[in-house]
């Protein structure tokens, strides 16, 4: 099993970045997408370690990519853009949306479902008002100009990354505990399982991760907002995470690639985008509650 | 410094007496359903944009800017909107009565986008700010260097009165008792004989109904009216809830007042002023922590 994940993961970077060397024979506006369904991915699948696999109803996933976006483009913008510089950038950006994300979640774990959703919201709203009224990270106008440095192979080769760390941490012994604690929190304390500690093991890793597709998105797009990172932005990634079942690694995937994807095929009928994304939530929830790709057993 | 005191108590007890109504709804939903009614917000603004499409009409029978196109105004949006509720929660909600309390969370942020992103299109009621028609005749209060608006006083008035009338309704009538126990123990308010089904109607009802008050009330104080307008103090009245206990109906009040006098103090402090939107949820993680049954709540321990 765990040979087989290693080989996907060698596999995926390898694609990524030869892909990546004949990326300029492509459509620059369809690369702008594909880069687009890498981050996602990472959005995703890292939500999905905090609300599916350990059930922890997170509302705030956009804070995260924020703080980790901000950080890697204020590093290449002060230090000079180079592709030496975005990797530490990066990782200098998952670790402080990690911070983000212990301060998080140390203090709102001892909470639960609908409280636990709103105080996230609340701590994503928080984010994006000090971003708001930071002079040094640009105020409500936010950063511009920074370099494009994010390239296939770098959304793609550490959505690759992201999916086998994820997937390899659930799967491991270690990691039985996230889905404990998902099933019955009770029960998971009386067999010794300390549910806060892997509470806000799932949330520093998710926001790490988080933090990283920020840079990404950062590095992709050339402008920071903080108006690009409220609640809506949210509400995108969760409902990913639950078009492609909680907890279901490669539905969540599909689902990030769909979900990115549909909007543009879309163009047409921008204006109704959303109407048509909330009604799906409803009907979801009202029909298949568990998802729309999950086949099979977990 | 004590007008400028006196000045923002005012301020914020108006404010804060929005918040209260607002909460109310959320407090009671929570009560008989446990679950945040995120779509709530949506209510209170669809309550401000029936008043903005009743007035012209309504003002064309009994005058511009008088008391009784007021209260026509404010009772028929607040009718439009229980009829609202009523059918939300019949749709959306009551077909997953019996399902995790995660999913019909979910699916009331799902209803909140429907209603926020169908009221933006341009067909409905477009994304653009609307200015709110005056419904009262708002005169300036000037007392020394006081200036108080008559609106906030009329809001402050009938809000109390609202108050007191939702106490009456909750604690001395048979459809208040039937609420209590419904909230109480579902079952076993069954097994007596209380139409679960019918109590939880009227419950959203209510509350929308006092939703849509409370969204004119904020529109007469507001510069503008927008499909958006609710999410901000739908958010601060729910914390508003939590604050003052969920569930607790003089708690949601309280809370409400307390929220809206500590947001106008910070606020209209210099310097702080910018982090005004994030004092409700720094209150709320304060008080999620340190006192999660809220002011006056009472903790219910869990069971296995």
């Amino acid at each position: 099993m765990r040979g087989r994940e290693k080989l996907f993961l060698l596999l995926g970077i390898i694609a990524a970045i030869g892909l990546s060397f004949a990326s300029g024979a492509f459509n620059r506006y369809y690369l702008g997408i594909v880069i687009d369904v890498g981050i996602n991915i990472i959005l995703a699948v890292s939500l999905n370690l905090i609300n599916g696999h350990t059930g922890q109803f997170s509302l705030g996933h956009a804070g995260f990519m924020a703080v980790g976006g901000y950080v890697a483009a204020k590093l290449t913008l002060v230090c000079g853009a180079s592709a030496w510089i975005f990797l530490p950038a990066l990782l200098l950006g998952g670790g402080v949306a990690a911070l983000a994300g212990l301060a998080v979640g140390v203090p709102s774990l001892r909470l639960r479902g609908d409280y636990l959703a709103i105080v996230t919201l609340g701590f994503g709203e928080i984010i994006r008002v000090i971003f708001q009224t930071s002079e040094f990270f640009g105020a409500a106008t936010g950063l511009t100009g920074i370099t494009r440095l994010t390239t296939f192979g770098w959304a793609w080769g550490l959505a690759a990354v992201t999916v086998y760390v994820v997937a390899c941490l659930v799967n491991s012994t270690y990691g039985r505990g996230f889905i404990a604690v998902h099933d019955d929190e009770i029960a998971a304390s009386a067999m010794g399982i300390n549910p806060v500690r892997y509470k806000v093991t799932a949330f520093v890793i998710g926001a790490f991760f988080a933090g990283i597709a920020g840079g990404l998105y950062a590095h992709h797009k050339g402008v920071l907002t903080p108006s690009g990172f409220d609640f809506i932005k949210s509400i995108e990634i969760v409902v990913m995470v639950i078009l492609g079942g909680m907890g279901r690694t490669v539905g969540v995937i599909l689902a990030a690639v769909i979900l990115t994807i549909l909007p543009e095929l879309l163009r047409g009928v921008a204006e109704y985008r959303m109407i048509i994304y909330s009604l799906l939530i409803i009907g979801l929830m009202l029909t298949r509650p568990q998802g729309l790709f999950t086949f099979g057993k977990k | 410094m004590t007008d400028w005191f006196l000045q923002q108590l005012i301020n914020g007890l108006a404010l804060g007496a929005i918040y209260a109504l607002i909460a109310l709804g959320y407090t009671m939903v929570y009560g008989v359903l446990r679950f945040i009614n995120f779509a709530h917000s949506d209510v209170m603004m669809l309550g401000a944009f029936a008043a903005f499409y009743l007035t012209p009409p309504v003002a064309g029978m009994l005058g511009e800017q008088s008391v009784w196109t007021a209260l026509v105004v404010i009772l028929l949006s607040a009718a439009i909107c229980a009829v609202i509720g009523m059918t939300i929660e019949f749709l959306a909600y009551r077909p997953l009565r019996k399902r995790p309390r995660l999913t019909v969370l979910i699916t009331a942020i799902g209803v909140s986008l429907f209603i926020e992103f169908t009221g933006q299109h341009e067909k409905v009621f477009g994304a653009a700010t609307k200015s709110f028609p005056k419904l009262l005749p708002s005169r300036d209060i000037v007392i020394g260097a006081l200036h108080l608006s008559s609106n906030d006083i009329v809001v402050l008035v009938l809000t109390a009165v609202l108050l007191a009338a939702m106490w009456f309704i909750v604690q001395r009538t048979k459809i208040g008792m039937a609420m209590r126990a419904v909230s109480y123990n579902e079952q076993a308010a069954a097994l007596m004989g209380v139409n679960v089904n019918g109590i939880i109607s009227f419950t959203f009802g209510l509350g929308s109904a006092l939703a849509a008050v409370a969204g004119i009330f904020y529109a007469m104080r507001a510069p503008g009216i927008d499909p958006l307008m609710g999410i901000q103090p739908g958010l601060r009245a729910f914390i508003a809830a939590v604050l003052g206990g969920i569930g607790n109906l003089p708690g949601a009040a309280l809370g409400g007042i307390v929220l809206g006098l500590l947001e106008t103090f910070f606020g209209g402090m210099p310097g702080l002023s910018n982090y005004r939107d994030g004092i409700a949820f720094a209150i709320l993680i304060l008080i999620l922590l340190f006192r999660p049954a809220g002011l006056l709540g009472k903790l219910q321990t869990e069971k296995v």
